[in-house]
């Protein structure tokens, strides 16, 4: 029997499954070498690079915080020059928001989404691929200008007339820019991805309503993407551009605006905030219906609630500027939606409870993480709710109280979801179980270290101690505090170390998982784990949105997609109905070629403005290769 | 787990058109991304504005002909270009690759008067920051022209070759023609503010 050229039927594929698996494999795995992993388009490896890669980020800011604290612990200490500090604080801020939080988030769903809304790859995986080389390469270029002494020092925000040309001499504040480049077109191709198979690649039958909460997560997180991003790549040019080329955006003395710059820049970086929240509230979502055994309370008002904050995002960048001398009236309307804001979050945290309540949850490692983040977050909210109102803000502005404030909300809003989603989601990645006995250790260390080296700056910003500062003269009372924040930095830091230690051992030596360990309800555990190249053997028909509980002994499938050929369905928009068989692309190494072509174009424009015209040649050129069909199995059609 | 066969797929066609096609959503989505960033230069112009005290800054308002040759011609390349674009539905090779060759030759001629929009501007982009936002308008377009030619061309190829007659490159053609109704569309608020904001 020959599956070559022609569409098996259902009793064929009955008759030879077996057969039929080994060339579905054949047909979707990348081989081995160096070269196909460059040229590997599969959206499970490149989503477990991308996530490794961010961890990796997360590691090194890390120790750059840990240099800070060890620089702060004592009053004029001199471990650390005023000029090194500013560019580890601007480094460890940078990273931390533009290469670990942001592109993890995104990372997570690029492994998942395709497995959860049961298809066999992202949409346009090429893009993907080169989504990644982008992103590594923007953070290649920011920790060499940090190695090279060159690092930008302006703050994660680059503040002009800081960053601008009269006080930003060199090439660090352009480093900073060129960084925030590299890493929006990676979001952006990211997102563009996401919302594309959320909209076009869902299995059969997952209408609008049988969405996973974690997918809805990722599609507005998407959009948030596509709609904040443009703003800082608009900010980030015309910094470059009055950097490198005269123009006066920022300069009041020809009529440009220092505030200009601040309002670009939120309008990006409050929907930021959401950008990294929004996906955890998925993850969250996704776990407490596994560990209570039970749909989710209230999907539709989850689904309302994200969509909300998502929109109100955008109403929100002026609560940064308060300081900066807007008029009253519009100062009052941001309180006003800055305030609003609490109803969605309200929203979420009373689902998230009512479930709890209603089931039994059972309190393994990633549940533990849940708990840490409901706890952090909330108060992380409380003090947001106090900046949000002026004259406290007038008050705490630029002082620790605003580090305490935003950790909390960041630290405890994505990244204690987060360690809890790889925990809960490892045994699919690698098909091995990690430790509960070193998941216990690393959560009480984290959540103690973290509590404790936090909570106090609260108090230190209220006696006055401003950031972004390198040191403190020993007469004013900070000294004690400081040093048992920088003390509790060390079990922050040795929880995470446990943690990356438990990841590295699990890989290899965990026990084997199984399909569906958690007994999970989403279709991301119908397949073995790890999953075969090709996901899923059969696409699956979704009737539900626990597909895996109420689907009884057997999982409902459709065949007819050819095994020789890439081929995945397209379905319509909100029914989910199938429209069309789509051949998806083969593993090239051109979008790699064109990361290589881009991220030269870009690194040279910090040096000359002509780089953008003959680097654009290149770019051009390996454009056209990735586009250039090679004889294409429609060819034959 | 097991699995009980509950749909059969093979009698979809191997191809989506309009909303069934991926390229269609990615090229949306593309849109939507850069119609922010457009929107957002706007808004910048206007936030300067209102912080000018005369606008144009130190300049006269900028010479009519040739940005307004360009809107003509942009905007009579629609014609040409929604016929393309049916041509491409109903599969018609032929009509495609005349379409295409004509649609590449309007976009380089729209260059032309392109060229002569920056001097006509009567300031420079170092000048102020008007001279900047307004050379950033314009050079933000210009970006989308030059794509798009580059994009016809390369696509141009493609239908001359042995790949051409497929639906999904005659998909790429209607995609491409979109984009471009999307870069005259974009133009028009453009134009608008370029030229006649400062007359008002
Ligand atoms: C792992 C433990 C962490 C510690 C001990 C830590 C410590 C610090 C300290 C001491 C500062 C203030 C520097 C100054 O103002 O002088 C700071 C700034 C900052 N941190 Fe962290 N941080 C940690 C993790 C994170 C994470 C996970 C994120 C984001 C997801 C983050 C985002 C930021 C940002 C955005 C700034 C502002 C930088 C700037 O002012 O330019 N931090 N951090
Ligand atoms: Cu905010």
């Amino acid at each position: 029997m020959t599956w070559f050229g022609k569409t098996p039927s259902p009793a064929d594929l009955a008759a030879g499954d077996e057969k039929a698996e080994a060339l579905l494999r054949r047909t979707w795995s990348t081989p081995a070498g160096v070269l196909a992993a460059l040229s590997t388009v599969d959206h499970k490896i490149i989503g477990r690079r991308y996530i490794a890669t961010a961890f990796v980020f997360l590691m090194l800011g890390g120790v750059l915080a840990l240099a800070m604290r060890l620089q702060l612990a004592f009053p004029e200490a001199r471990f650390i020059s005023a000029d090194r500090y500013n560019q580890i604080f601007t480094v460890h801020g940078s990273n931390m928001m533009f290469l670990f939080a942001v592109p993890v988030m995104e990372a997570m769903a690029v492994y998942l989404v395709p497995l959860m809304v049961g298809t066999r790859n992202i949409a346009f995986p090429r893009l993907n691929a080169f989504s990644y080389w982008i992103f590594l390469a923007g953070g290649l270029l920011l920790w060499t200008s940090l190695a090279l002494d060159t690092a930008p020092d302006v703050g994660w925000f680059a503040y002009v007339p800081l960053a601008g040309p009269q006080y930003g001499p060199g090439k660090r504040a352009d480093i900073w820019a060129q960084m925030i480049t590299f890493t929006e077109v990676s979001a952006l191709a990211v997102a563009v991805e996401i919302v594309v198979t959320v909209f076009k690649l869902r299995a059969p039958g997952m209408s609008l309503d049988r969405i996973p909460i974690f997918v809805w997560s990722m599609l507005v997180t998407a959009f948030l993407v596509i709609m904040a991003m443009p703003a800082i790549m608009l900010a980030s040019s015309s910094l470059i551009l009055d950097r490198l080329v005269g123009t006066q955006f920022f300069n009041p003395s020809e009529g440009g605006d220092a505030l200009l710059w601040q309002h670009l820049f939120w309008f990006f970086g409050h929907p930021e905030v959401y950008i990294i929240f929004l996906p955890a509230v998925g993850m969250v979502s996704a776990m407490i219906s596994t560990f209570t055994q039970r749909p989710t309370f209230g999907y539709l008002p989850l689904v309302l609630a994200m969509i909300a904050t998502g929109v109100l995002a955008f109403g929100l960048w002026v609560h940064h500027m308060f300081v900066a001398g807007l008029p009253r009236v519009g100062s009052s309307f941001f309180t006003a939606s800055s305030m609003a804001i609490a109803i969605p979050a309200g929203t979420q945290i009373f689902c998230w409870l009512a479930t709890l309540w209603d089931g039994r949850p059972i309190f393994k490692t990633p549940m533990l993480f849940i708990i840490g983040f409901l706890i952090t977050f909330v108060i992380g909210g409380l003090t947001g709710v106090m900046v949000a109102s002026v004259p406290f803000d007038t008050q705490v502005h630029d002082t620790y109280f605003v580090v305490a404030h935003f950790h909390y909300v960041l630290i405890g809003g994505s990244v204690f979801p987060l360690i809890g989603a790889i925990y809960y989601w490892f045994p699919k990645m690698t098909g091995r179980m990690m430790s509960e006995r070193l998941g216990r250790w690393a959560f009480g260390l984290i959540f103690t270290g973290f509590h404790l080296t936090f909570f106090p700056m609260h108090m230190l910003g209220l006696q006055g101690m401003p950031r972004r500062v390198y040191t403190y003269p020993p007469e004013l009372p900070w000294a004690g505090l400081n040093l048992f924040v920088s003390l509790s930095a060390v079990i922050l830091a040795a929880g995470f170390l446990v943690f990356f230690i438990d990841v590295l051992r699990s890989v290899r030596h965990g026990p084997p998982a199984g399909p569906n360990p958690w007994n999970a309800s989403t279709l991301e555990w119908a397949m073995p784990s790890p999953p075969p190249p090709y996901n899923f053997r059969h696409i699956p028909v979704v009737e539900s949105l626990e597909p895996l509980w109420t689907s009884g002994e057997a999982l409902p499938v459709a065949t007819g997609l050819r095994l020789d050929r890439r081929e995945l369905v397209v379905s319509s928009v909100t029914a989910g109905e199938p429209e069309a068989r789509e051949s998806s692309p083969a593993d090239s190494i051109w979008p790699f070629l064109a990361a290589i072509a881009t991220s030269i174009m870009l690194i040279a424009s910090i040096f000359s403005p002509w780089a953008v015209v003959w680097g654009a040649i290149p770019v051009a050129i390996t454009l056209t290769g990735w586009f250039w069909p090679k004889q294409t199995p429609e060819d034959e059609s | 787990m097991k699995e009980r066969i509950a749909l059969d797929l093979s009698k979809l066609p191997p191809h989506g058109m309009g909303s069934a096609s991926l390229t269609f959503w990615g090229t949306s989505a593309f849109m939507l991304i850069e119609g922010t960033g457009f929107a957002l230069a706007i808004a910048v112009y206007f936030y300067l504005m209102s912080l000018a005290p005369q606008w144009p800054i130190k300049a006269p308002p900028p010479d009519l002909l040739a940005g307004t040759i360009l809107t003509l011609l942009l905007l009579l390349s629609v014609v040409p270009n929604m016929l393309v674009s049916r041509w491409a539905k109903q599969r018609d090779l032929r009509k495609v690759r005349a379409g295409l060759v004509v649609m590449a030759i309007l976009g380089l001629l729209a260059l032309i008067p392109r060229a002569f929009e920056f001097p006509a501007l009567h300031i420079s982009w170092d000048d102020n920051a008007y001279g900047s936002i307004v050379w950033t308008l314009l050079g933000l377009h210009t970006t989308h022209i030059v794509t798009d030619i580059v994009d016809t061309v390369v696509l141009a190829c493609l239908m001359f070759s042995k790949h051409g007659d497929n639906a999904r490159r005659y998909g790429d053609v209607e995609d491409n023609a979109l984009y471009w109704n999307f870069v005259v569309l974009t133009w028009l608020p453009l134009y608008g503010c370029i030229y006649w904001v400062p007359r008002l």
